[in-house]
């Protein structure tokens, strides 16, 4: 059978084929064309992931896994669909280890949450690393105070990436929490090999996917985690819909993190027992009409071939890299080998704010300030940097404007 | 004494000001000339509560009254911001306490500075008329007490 991917792989990358798929490409911003750097933030939705999401609120809108009702057991089918083509995405095992969440915070709010009643007591130590986006440092440092636990953290280097020598396992660590991409930095993070260190130590493994998920091929089982959270809305799915990926066994023995309706079996007052999973970790109506939203942008990046696109962002990277430093006083914050299609960059005598305001004039998105890493960004002595972040649909002639833009900028404010 | 223009004709001869620019790079380069003219704040005086909260890139805002007046110094790490606190400051400096608590702030809008004026978090200009306007608030309730 031929696959879309494989008519994509035999025809060459065709960036206007699926610009064309992209409605909101056509909007001027300041009477100019949109040009959208701000893919890390949110990504754009393809006109498939819009329908289909729109098309469950016009035709079988109604409560999933309660009626009996032609209805609901069509909006049923469809989300859980849509379960089962996250679980072959990321390569889950079963699709009840595929939690419904409505996004990365979420997921790890929920890990962080029950995992420290499972596990952590007094003196235990959590591990992360520094450049943690803050809804991976924020939920463990919440769930540290709950239980006398400490915070131990990776050290970054200068060019933005983890000092493996400088792990801080110890006798006490019981969980590692750490980021696959940044998203400041645009760093592919070794995350397998430190996973597999972690496991030989009995070490439980979180993983934050959300900046990995739109640009990588995501195997749970390769990588070896315990947990795995990400977004759709990042992932060109819609915004409010997330997954939290887990291993049925640890899944199995964590407690519930919000109660009622749908996660439980049977209530009475004295005492009340959970429903199987994944549902025990549902609590509540999901946001169905994403979900499904976030089924088609799977099928459409499959469709489209994922790593077609992470070689397309990844051209663009190189050139944003080197015309980038053309410019005069500019230095590249992260500067790892492995990187996906992210850009940060401070420049001497430049505030971000201005900058990012200067572009937005020109009707270029970009993303200024801390991107939610204020410990990445003291790390680094700086108080914000301006980021911008590459998506499938971009284009070389867009990087163009993008740096046409910032010489502009720069002149004015110098 | 010479006729002092009202808050209100401060505001409309901003916006006339304006008026003349038609691109919206002359405009920007024209506010980032303004902030160059700022009462600046004195260094001792840039501190933590005199930040104004709600801005992306720091801004510190002062005031004195100075013979029933409100007297206005500032800065800002950022030039675009500079430029706005020094539309403001050029608009409500020197102002009994009344007059800033009743103006209105429309001519922001009527500039095409609207972007700065919506309510997120990397866009302070609201957080600066509310400093503004809490100074004034507290400079009234002195005199009333007085």
């Amino acid at each position: 059978m031929s696959t879309k991917a494989d008519t994509v792989a035999k025809k060459g990358y065709d960036v206007e084929e699926i610009r064309a798929q992209f409605p909101i490409l056509k909007e001027l911003v300041h009477g100019k064309p949109l040009v959208y750097f701000d893919n890390a933030a949110t990504s754009q939705k393809p006109r498939r992931v819009i329908k289909a999401e729109s098309a469950y609120y016009a035709t079988i809108n109604a409560n999933v896994h309660r009626g009996v009702h032609t209805l609901s057991t069509k909006a049923t089918e469809a989300q859980e669909a849509a379960r089962e083509t996250i679980r072959k995405h990321i390569n889950a095992k079963h699709a009840h280890e595929v939690i419904l969440t409505s996004g990365t915070t979420a997921s790890i709010n929920l890990a962080a949450t029950s995992l420290g009643q499972l596990l952590l007591k007094k003196g235990d130590e959590v591990v992360i690393s520094g450049m943690e986006h803050h809804s991976n440092i924020v939920p463990w440092q919440l769930a540290c105070e709950r239980y006398g636990a400490k915070l131990k953290v990776i050290p970054i280097t200068d060019s933005g990436e983890w000092d493996l020598k400088q792990v801080p396992f110890s006798e006490k660590t019981r969980i590692l929490a750490i980021g696959h991409v940044s998203n400041t930095l645009g760093t592919i993070n070794p995350v397998k090999k430190l996973i597999a260190q972690a496991k030989k130590k009995g070490i439980v493994t979180v993983v934050d996917g959300a900046q990995a998920t739109p640009h990588l091929k995501i195997d749970v089982q390769d990588l070896g985690c315990d947990l795995y959270a990400f977004s759709g809305h990042k992932a060109y799915g819609p915004t409010g819909t997330g997954v939290l990926y887990g291993r049925e066994e640890l899944l199995d023995r964590m407690p519930p993190w919000q109660g009622g309706g749908e996660m439980i079996d049977t209530v009475t007052f004295e005492k009340s027992t959970w429903a199987k999973l994944p549902f025990k970790f549902e609590a509540g109506t999901p946001h169905i009409a994403g979900i499904i939203g976030l089924g088609e942008a799977i099928r459409w990046m499959e469709d489209y071939d994922k790593s077609a696109m992470a070689k397309h962002e990844h051209v663009l990277l190189e050139h944003a890299t080197k015309e980038m430093l053309t410019i005069d006083g500019l230095r590249i914050i992260g500067t790892a080998s492995e990187k996906v299609g992210v850009i940060s960059f401070v420049i001497d005598g430049v505030h971000h704010y201005d900058l990012g305001t200067l572009l937005d004039q020109q009707g270029i998105a970009v993303r200024t300030g801390h991107h939610c890493t204020q410990p990445l960004m003291e790390r680094f002595g700086v108080s914000g940097t301006t980021r911008a972040s590459f998506a499938c649909f971009n284009t070389i002639a867009e990087v163009d404007a993008l740096v046409a833009g910032v010489k502009k900028g720069v002149k004015m404010l110098r | 004494m010479t006729t002092i223009m009202s808050i209100a004709q401060a505001q409309q001869e901003v916006v006339d000001e304006f008026a003349l620019f038609s691109d919206w790079q002359d405009r920007y380069e024209h506010l980032i000339e303004l902030g160059k003219d700022l009462p600046l704040i004195a260094p001792e005086k840039k501190t933590e509560e005199n930040i104004v909260r709600g801005c992306q890139a720091r801004v510190w805002l002062n005031a004195e009254e100075k013979g029933g007046l409100v007297h206005f110094t500032a800065d800002s790490d950022a030039m675009i911001t500079k430029g706005i606190v020094a539309l403001l400051v050029r608009v409500f400096n020197d102002r009994t306490p009344q007059e800033i608590l009743s103006a209105s702030t429309e001519f922001i809008d009527q500039i095409g500075l609207r972007a700065h004026l919506s309510p997120n978090r990397a866009n302070g200009l609201s957080a600066m008329i509310d400093q503004m306007k809490r100074y004034a608030l507290a400079f009234s309730a002195n005199a009333d007490q007085a």
